[in-house]
Order: structure tokens, then C-alpha cells, then sequence
């Protein structure tokens, strides 16, 4: 939903996510999404179910495992994704802090809105301010 | 009586009248809260509860983590 406040021009992950991300379902060959994935300009792809719920993630060591595998197989499942209404400082600093070149965003429901890499929301961040809210309270592995 | 409702209710609810109130701190409501919302800290809803209408429908959230 659309909110008021000081922060209602301030970036969020959702404007920043790519909206273009390569996704597979489970039964994709990973040759064939990493081809796809390629010829996009993508060094990931994320699989999803049914509705585009996010189910896991060909990291770039995934996309490049035995072209035969099928994606569940070789999938990192269950990666920790995060709302399109994060504060881009906030991803920003989750992401270096946790090392992490990209994230997937979602609803609340698990449907994929698009990837957040860190190299753009560290840009966009420079320029946004620092929210008392925290909205990411876990750190999941 | 109290019932959990989705966004779409919300949404609804508020066309139709309902009040929004937003029950976190006030900084954190300065930062954002939903259009039209009204902030009445949880610390400080006892006693600022009456300037609530009571004729109208009321719609008490928070938020959920990311």
C-alpha cells in the first residue's frame, strides 16, 4: 500500500529490484535456464512455482553445475527474501554487511516483484536518508 | 469485538469511513504510515483513546517484518 510520511520519496527495494530477472520452474534443465539466463545478461536465475512464489535460487555456481540436472535439483532452495517496501539504505547496508551481491524481493505471500542487486541499491542509497524503523529484524542463513 | 482483516478490507473499510490508527512510535509514524492514518503510540493509547470516534469503525495496525 502507498504511505505518507518524511520517507514517502525515499527509494524502497521494490523501485529498485530489477523486474527483469530470468525465473525457471523446478522441472528446467539448468543448461537450458543457464542459457537463457546468458543470453539476458543474468548471472542468476530465480525458480518459482505456481503465481511466481519464490521457491529457490541458480546462484551463478548453480546456472553453472551438470546441464542435466533440473532446477529443483540443483537450486538453492529457500533463500531469504525481502519486501518491497524496505528502505533502500537499510538493504543497502543488509547486503554489504552480509556480503550478499543480490536478493530476491517478494510480497508477503512469497511472489517474486524483482531482484535487488547490491551495486544499485548501494548507488541509490548515497542519496537516502537513515530510517528509525528497522524493517529487517532476522538475518536468516 | 476485534477481527484481523487484509489489504483489500482496509482499503474498503476506509472509503466507507472507517479510521485508521497507527499504534507504533511517533517517530517511526513520521516516517511513514498509511495515508490517512492517525498515530496513537500503544504506550499512550489508554489515554488517548477517547479522542477515537467510537460511532465509526476502527482499524488498529502495526507492521510485519521484512
Amino acid at each position: 500500500m502507498p504511505t505518507d510520511g518524511e520517507n514517502n520519496n525515499c527509494p524502497r527495494a521494490g523501485d529498485a529490484s530489477r523486474k527483469d530477472a530470468v525465473t525457471c520452474r523446478l522441472k528446467d534443465r539448468v543448461g537450458d535456464v543457464r542459457d537463457r539466463a546468458k543470453a539476458a545478461g543474468w548471472d542468476l536465475a530465480v525458480v518459482v512455482g505456481e503465481d511466481r512464489v519464490v521457491l529457490g535460487v541458480l546462484w551463478s555456481k548453480q546456472l553453472e553445475m551438470d546441464a542435466n540436472l533440473t532446477a529443483q535439483q540443483a537450486m538453492k532452495p529457500g533463500p531469504s527474501t525481502f519486501r518491497p517496501y524496505v528502505p533502500i539504505k537499510e538493504m543497502a547496508d543488509y547486503l554489504v554487511e552480509h556480503d550478499h551481491d543480490s536478493a530476491p524481493i517478494t510480497t508477503s505471500d512469497g511472489r517474486l516483484v524483482g531482484v535487488l542487486y547490491r551495486s544499485d541499491a548501494v548507488r541509490l542509497a548515497a542519496s537516502a536518508n537513515t530510517c528509525v524503523r528497522k524493517m529487517i529484524t532476522s538475518s536468516p542463513a | 469485538m476485534s477481527k484481523v482483516i487484509d489489504r483489500e478490507t482496509v482499503v474498503e473499510m476506509v472509503k466507507h469511513g472507517a479510521q485508521l490508527v497507527e499504534v507504533l512510535p511517533a517517530k517511526e509514524y513520521m516516517e511513514d504510515h498509511l495515508p490517512g492514518a492517525v498515530s496513537h503510540p500503544l504506550k499512550q493509547l489508554d489515554q488517548e483513546a477517547g479522542e477515537i470516534d467510537r460511532d465509526r469503525p476502527v482499524i488498529v495496525y502495526c507492521w510485519d517484518s521484512a
